[in-house]
C-alpha cells in the first residue's frame, strides 16, 4: 500500500517535469495503431463479408435441379432463427418479340430478392442506372439491355415468355448475383417468381435450377448452415458466401496484411522508444534510488515503487492511446462512409484491453530489465557516485526482450509460421546489425585523420564507445528497416492497384466473335473511337490424358481439379506471354522454336493436377486429338480485368480448330448508348458489362488504399519519436562531456558540429544497413506474405543513408544545443 | 585507538553507543592486486557524540563512513549502530536500521531534481509512512529558515540553499545518528558557515550523534573527537 502511494506521488512528481512524456507518446501512439487498424481490418473483413455475399446475393444458398424445400421447413427454420429469405428460380428458354426470338436466363424471384447487394435498373438500354429493390410487379419484367437492343424492344415493349405476355418494366443494368466470369452467357429477364411459375414452361424434368437464398448476422447464418448441412437432400447443394471468390478477395488480403504489417512496425518502433526510454528512466534514477535505499527502502521496494510508476505510465498510454484510436476509428469509419452497408457497433472494452495487454508486453519485454538493474543500485552510490549497478547476467535483458516480441508476433498475427519468419527476421537481423555496426564504428575510428578537431572528436567518441555506438546502430537501423520496408511495400501495393484497375481498364467483354467478324470488328472500334483490342482466339476441348494416364484414372484430390479435369476448357494461344502473367518455370517459346505442339498452364493447373514442364497432356478438340509437350507454368493474375486463359498454345497448333475470338475493350461512359448499335451490327458476339463489377472494386480499393496511407502516418510518428527518444537519451550523456569541454574553452559551434558528426555518422551507418535489411525483407515479403511480383526498388539506397544522416544527424544537434545552451558553471556544478 | 566506556546517565540502564566499530578492514580488488583501504579500524561513538573523521585525500574517510552507515559491507570486522550488529545483516535489514536510526547529508547535496523542497524533506517522511508528512516537513525547512522556498526546485536555490534542505531532510525524522559527508566542501565560506551552524545547533538541540567527514580544520574542532584517517589506519586521537 505504501508502495503504491509513493508510487502515485512519484508518477505525478515525474509526470510534472517530463520524465516521462516520451515513453508514454510512444506507447500511446503503438495502442493508437493497434486499435484503430484492428477496428479497420474488421470493417475490412465485414466489407469482403459484403461483397461475398453479393455474389450470391446472400449469404447462404441452397440450390437445386428439381423443386427443394417442398414443404417449407428450411424457410421456417431460417425464419425461426432469424434469418431472411428469398427464392429464385432459373432456367434458360427462348423469349419472343414478336416473330423475333432470342435465347434468355430467365430468373423468377421473390419479392425479398436480393438479400445482399442492389439490383440497378435503367430506362433505356445502356443509359444511366438506379438501385431498386424487390421483384418486378406482376406481369411486368427487368430486361437485360442486350436483349432489347438485339431484339430492338423499347421499355414497355410486349415479350412472350411461354404461354404468357409480359410487359417489359425496366432495363436491367446489373444484378449482384450476375457473376463477373461467364457463367450466365445469355442475357437476363428477372421476373416475380410466380409469374414464371404461371408460363407453363416449368414441367417434370425440366432443366431449372431452384435455389434458397438466405442472409443475416454472420453467427446466425453459421448456425444454420450446420443445422442445414446433415439435413438437406443428396442433390441440394449448399453454397457459402466465403466461397464464392471475387477480385475483391486478394486486394483486400493484402491490405489488410499491409496493416497487420504497419502495426507490427510501429510496435517493433514503440518497442525500441520503450527499451530507450526505460533505460533513460533507470540511468537517471540511479541517484533516488541510490538515495532511498540510503534513507532505508529495501531493494524490493525500489523496484516495486518504479515498477508501479512504469504500469500508471503504461496506463496513461494506453487510455490516450484508447482515445486516440477511437478517433482515428471514427475517422475511418467517416472514410469507409457507403462502403458498408450494416451498422456499426458501438466500440467494446475488447481492443483496449487487447491494447493494454499489449502495452504490458512491451513494457515487460523492454523496460523490466532495466528497473531490475535499477533496484540493484548499490546505496553507496549516495558517497561515490561512479558506483553503478551490475548489469543483468545470462543476456536477461535479451530473452526478455526477445520472449515479449514473441508474444506480441503471436498476439498480432495468429499464424505460426510467419512468427517464426518474423522473429528469425528480427532477431538476425538485430545481430547482424550490431557485429555491422561494430565493424563500421571500428572502421570509422580509422577515419579520424586531420578534417579538424570537431570531426576528431566526432568520429573519436563514435569508436570510444563502440559497443554503446553498435547498440545505437542497432536502435537507429530497426527503426529505419522497418519504416523503409513499410515504404516499399506501400508503393508496391498502390502501384499493383492502380497497374491491376487503370481508370482505363476494360469494363466489357466480347465473346463468341466469328473469324469473319474480326474485320468488321476492328473497323467498328476504329470510327468509335475505341483503342484496338487484342483478339484472343477461343477454343473449347477437353483434357483427355496426362502422361499417357486418362483423366479418370487421375487421382484428383480438390474441386477444382476435378473441374480441371472433367469440364470444358477454354484454350487459347499466343505468340508472347501476355501481360498480366509471369513465367513460374520453363521457358516462353521463342518465334523461332521447333514445330512439336507445346501449351503453358496456369500455375493453380500445375499445382492442381501436378503438372510440370516436360510433361504431355492430351486434348479432344471438336473431335480432334492434340498432344502437346508443357513448356512452361505461368502465374496469372486474374484481377486485372483482361482475359487470361489457364492453357495456352503455341501459335500454329490449334489454328485449324480456330472456333471463336474473345477481347476486352474500355467504353467511356459517355460512349455507352453506342453499344445499342454494336449489338445490332454483331448479333451473334455476346457482351458482358462489367462496369457495375469495376466501379465497385475501385471504390473498395481506393478507401483500402486511404486506409493504408492514414495508417502508414502511425508507423512515421512512431519512428519520430524513436528519434525523440534518443534525443533525449543523448542529452544527459551529453551534459557533462559538453560542459567540460565547454570549460576547457571549445566554442559552442565546435561541440555542436562534433556533435553532429557523430550522430550523422550514426545515422548514415545506420541507413546502409536499413537499406540492405529492407531490400532483403522486402524481397522476403513480397512473394511470401503480400503475393505481389518482387520490383527491385533503388529508393531505400537513397533515402536509408541520406534520411538518416539528417534525421538521426538533426535529433544529435536538438539534444546537443540545449546541452550547450545550459551555462557549464550550472552543469558543472549540479555534479 | 581508543575505546570509550558506555555512560550511565542519571542511574538510568545504559544507552548503547551509537556506533561501535571492530577491527575494520575493507579490501578492493584492482589491476595491481589487493587494495587495503581500511586496515583493522576499531573505535565507539557514544550518544550525541560529535566525532571528525579527518585525513589526507584517499586515507579511507568515505569508505569508512559508509561502513558505519551501513552503505557497504566491510571486507573484515563488524560495525554495531545503535546496538545492532550490521554485519549480520543482509542489505534490505540495514536498510532498516538506517530508515530507524540513520540521517544523512553529502557534499553534492542529493536532491532530486523533480521534487521541491518540501517534496524533498517529505520524502524519508513519506517512506515511513507519516501521514503528516507535509506539516512536518514545512517546520523543518522553517527551522533551517527556508520558509520562502517550499516550491522551488533544486536547480532554483542556491547551493547554500540546497544543503540546508538536505540538513532539513536528514534531521526531519530525528535521526540517532546523523553522517554528513564533507557537508561543507562545496560551499562558500558564509553559507558553510550557515550549514555547520544548523548542523550543530540541531544536533544540540535533538541530541544527535553526529558523525562527519571534512578536510575543513574549522569545522572539524568545532567536533567533540576527531577521528584520524592515514593510509586506511586510524591514528591515536
Amino acid at each position: 500500500m505504501k508502495a503504491l502511494r509513493f508510487a502515485a506521488l512519484a508518477y505525478w512528481r515525474d509526470l510534472r517535469a517530463g520524465e516521462l512524456a516520451v515513453l508514454i507518446t510512444a506507447l500511446a501512439v503503438a495502442v493508437a495503431a493497434l486499435s484503430a487498424v484492428g477496428f479497420f481490418t474488421d470493417r475490412l473483413a465485414r466489407a469482403m463479408a459484403e461483397q461475398a455475399g453479393e455474389v450470391l446475393a446472400a449469404d447462404l444458398r441452397l440450390e437445386s435441379g428439381h423443386p427443394l424445400d417442398g414443404n417449407g421447413r428450411y424457410s421456417a427454420e431460417a425464419t425461426r432463427r432469424g434469418l431472411a429469405t428469398a427464392r429464385v428460380l432459373s432456367f434458360a428458354s427462348m423469349v419472343y418479340a414478336g416473330s423475333e426470338g432470342h435465347l434468355a436466363s430467365l430468373r423468377g424471384v421473390s419479392p425479398a430478392y436480393p438479400l445482399r447487394g442492389r439490383v440497378r435498373l435503367a430506362a433505356e438500354p445502356f443509359g444511366p442506372a438506379h438501385e431498386a429493390a424487390g421483384a418486378p410487379p406482376a406481369g411486368t419484367l427487368w430486361v437485360d439491355g442486350r436483349l432489347l437492343a438485339s431484339l430492338g424492344l423499347p421499355v414497355g415493349g410486349s415479350l412472350t415468355i411461354g404461354t404468357r405476355a409480359f410487359t417489359v418494366g425496366a432495363v436491367l443494368d446489373y444484378r449482384p448475383d450476375q457473376g463477373s466470369g461467364f457463367a450466365d452467357l445469355s442475357p437476363s429477364v428477372v421476373l416475380g417468381i410466380d409469374d414464371l411459375e404461371s408460363t407453363g414452361l416449368i414441367q417434370p424434368g425440366s432443366r431449372a435450377t431452384w435455389a434458397l437464398l438466405v442472409a443475416g448476422t454472420p453467427d446466425a447464418v453459421a448456425d444454420f448452415a450446420a443445422w442445414l448441412k446433415p439435413v438437406h437432400g443428396a442433390g441440394e447443394r449448399l453454397v457459402e458466401a466465403r466461397e464464392a471468390s471475387n477480385q475483391l478477395d486478394s486486394a483486400l488480403g493484402r491490405s489488410a496484411r499491409f496493416l497487420s504489417l504497419a502495426v507490427l512496425a510501429t510496435l517493433v518502433l514503440a518497442a525500441i522508444s520503450v527499451a530507450i526510454t526505460a533505460r533513460r528512466y533507470a540511468v537517471r534514477h540511479r541517484d533516488a534510488a541510490a538515495l532511498l535505499r540510503c534513507l532505508g527502502s529495501s531493494r524490493r521496494f525500489v523496484f516495486v515503487v518504479s515498477t508501479i510508476e512504469l504500469g500508471f505510465a503504461a496506463l496513461t498510454a494506453t487510455a490516450a492511446g484508447c482515445l486516440l484510436g477511437l478517433a482515428a476509428q471514427w475517422a475511418l469509419a467517416r472514410l469507409l462512409g457507403d462502403l458498408l452497408t450494416g451498422a456499426l457497433p458501438a466500440p467494446s472494452w475488447r481492443p483496449a484491453l487487447a491494447a493494454l495487454a499489449t502495452t504490458m508486453l512491451i513494457m515487460l519485454g523492454f523496460a523490466l530489465a532495466p528497473l531490475l538493474e535499477l533496484s540493484d543500485t548499490p546505496p553507496a552510490r549516495v558517497l561515490s557516485r561512479n558506483l553503478e549497478p551490475r548489469r543483468l547476467r545470462h543476456g536477461i535483458p535479451y530473452v526478455l526482450a526477445v520472449l515479449a516480441l514473441m508474444a506480441i508476433l503471436v498476439f498480432l498475427l495468429r499464424d505460426t509460421r510467419l512468427v517464426v519468419y518474423a522473429a528469425l527476421g528480427l532477431g538476425v537481423a538485430g545481430i547482424i546489425y550490431f557485429l555491422a555496426g561494430l565493424g563500421l564504428v571500428r572502421l570509422a575510428g580509422r577515419l579520424r585523420g586531420s578534417a579538424g578537431v570537431a570531426w576528431r572528436y566526432g568520429m573519436a567518441n563514435l569508436a570510444r564507445r563502440q559497443a554503446a555506438s553498435a547498440v545505437q546502430i542497432v536502435a537507429f537501423g530497426l527503426g529505419l528497416t522497418v519504416l523503409l520496408l513499410l515504404l516499399v511495400v506501400r508503393n508496391d501495393l498502390l502501384r499493383e492497384w492502380h497497374a491491376s484497375l487503370p481508370p482505363d481498364a476494360p469494363n466489357h467483354f466480347v465473346i463468341n466473335i466469328q473469324p469473319g467478324e474480326t474485320t468488321a470488328l476492328h473497323e467498328f472500334f476504329r470510327v468509335h473511337g475505341i483503342a484496338q483490342p487484342t483478339l484472343y482466339p477461343w477454343v473449347r476441348a477437353r483434357l483427355t490424358d496426362v502422361n499417357g494416364v486418362a483423366v479418370g484414372d487421375l487421382r484428383l484430390t480438390s474441386e477444382r481439379a476435378r473441374a480441371f479435369a472433367e469440364r470444358e476448357q477454354n484454350l487459347s494461344w499466343s505468340a508472347t506471354l501476355p501481360a498480366d502473367n509471369r513465367l513460374t518455370a520453363g521457358a516462353w517459346w521463342g518465334p523461332g522454336a521447333g514445330r512439336e505442339p507445346e501449351v503453358s498452364v496456369a500455375s493453380e493447373y500445375s499445382e492442381d493436377l501436378g503438372i510440370k514442364p516436360g510433361d504431355r497432356m492430351g486434348f479432344d478438340v471438336a473431335g480432334e486429338r492434340i498432344e502437346a509437350r508443357v513448356a512452361n507454368v505461368r502465374k496469372v493474375r486474374w484481377d486485372g480485368f483482361r482475359p487470361n486463359f489457364f492453357l495456352l498454345f503455341r501459335p500454329g497448333v490449334l489454328d485449324s480448330s480456330a472456333g471463336t475470338y474473345m477481347t476486352s475493350f474500355y467504353v467511356a461512359p459517355a460512349a455507352r448508348p453506342m453499344l445499342v448499335q454494336f449489338i445490332h451490327q454483331f448479333p451473334t458476339v455476346t457482351l458482358f458489362d462489367v462496369d457495375a463489377i469495376l466501379s465497385q472494386v475501385r471504390s473498395v480499393l481506393d478507401r483500402a488504399a486511404l486506409g493504408v496511407e492514414s495508417v502508414s502516418l502511425f508507423t512515421l510518428v512512431a519512428g519520430i519519436i524513436v528519434l525523440l527518444a534518443m534525443v533525449e537519451a543523448s542529452q544527459d550523456e551529453r551534459r557533462f562531456e559538453s560542459a567540460t569541454l565547454r570549460a576547457l574553452g571549445a566554442s559552442r559551434s565546435l561541440i555542436l558540429i562534433s556533435v553532429a558528426t557523430e550522430f550523422a555518422s550514426l545515422g548514415a551507418l545506420s541507413g546502409v544497413l536499413a537499406a540492405a535489411a529492407s531490400t532483403a525483407a522486402h524481397y522476403a515479403l513480397s512473394s511470401r506474405l503480400m503475393a505481389l511480383p518482387y520490383h527491385p526498388d533503388p529508393w531505400p539506397w537513397l533515402i536509408g543513408p541520406v534520411a538518416g544522416t539528417l534525421l538521426v544527424g538533426a535529433a544529435g544537434v536538438l539534444a546537443a544545443r540545449r546541452v550547450v545552451n545550459t551555462s557549464p558553471a550550472l552543469v558543472l556544478r549540479a555534479g | 585507538m581508543v575505546v570509550n566506556s558506555s555512560p550511565e546517565v542519571d542511574g538510568r540502564a545504559p544507552l548503547p553507543p551509537a556506533l561501535e566499530a571492530r577491527s575494520l578492514c575493507k579490501e578492493v580488488s584492482s589491476p595491481e592486486g589487493l587494495l587495503t583501504i581500511l586496515d583493522s579500524v576499531s573505535f565507539t561513538v557514544l550518544p550525541a557524540e560529535t566525532v571528525a573523521i579527518v585525513g589526507p585525500s584517499g586515507a579511507g574517510k568515505s569508505t569508512l563512513l559508509s561502513l558505519l552507515a551501513g552503505l557497504d559491507v566491510p571486507t573484515r570486522g563488524t560495525v554495531r549502530l545503535c546496538g545492532s550488529d550490521l554485519s549480520g545483516e543482509d542489505e534490505d535489514g540495514r536498510a532498516r536500521l538506517r530508515a530507524a536510526f540513520v540521517g544523512f547529508v553529502f557534499q553534492s547535496f542529493h536532491l532530486l531534481p523533480s521534487l521541491t523542497a518540501v517534496e524533498q524533506v517529505m520524502l524519508p517522511l513519506e517512506l515511513s509512512g507519516v501521514t503528516d508528512a507535509r506539516e512536518r516537513a514545512v517546520a523543518a525547512l522553517n527551522e533551517v529558515g527556508l520558509e520562502a522556498r517550499l516550491r522551488h526546485y533544486p536547480r532554483q536555490l542556491s547551493g547554500g540553499e540546497q544543503q540546508r534542505v538536505a540538513i532539513a531532510r536528514a534531521f526531519v525524522t530525528r535521526p540517532r545518528v546523523l553522517f554528513a559527508d564533507e557537508p561543507t566542501g562545496n560551499l562558500d565560506a558564509a553559507s558553510g558557515d550557515t550549514v555547520a551552524n544548523l548542523l550543530f545547533g540541531l544536533n544540540a538541540l535533538a541530541g544527535t550523534t553526529l558523525v562527519l567527514v571534512t578536510h575543513q580544520r574549522e569545522l572539524a574542532l568545532r567536533c567533540q573527537r576527531r577521528l584520524n584517517l592515514a593510509a586506511g589506519r586510524l591514528l591515536p586521537e
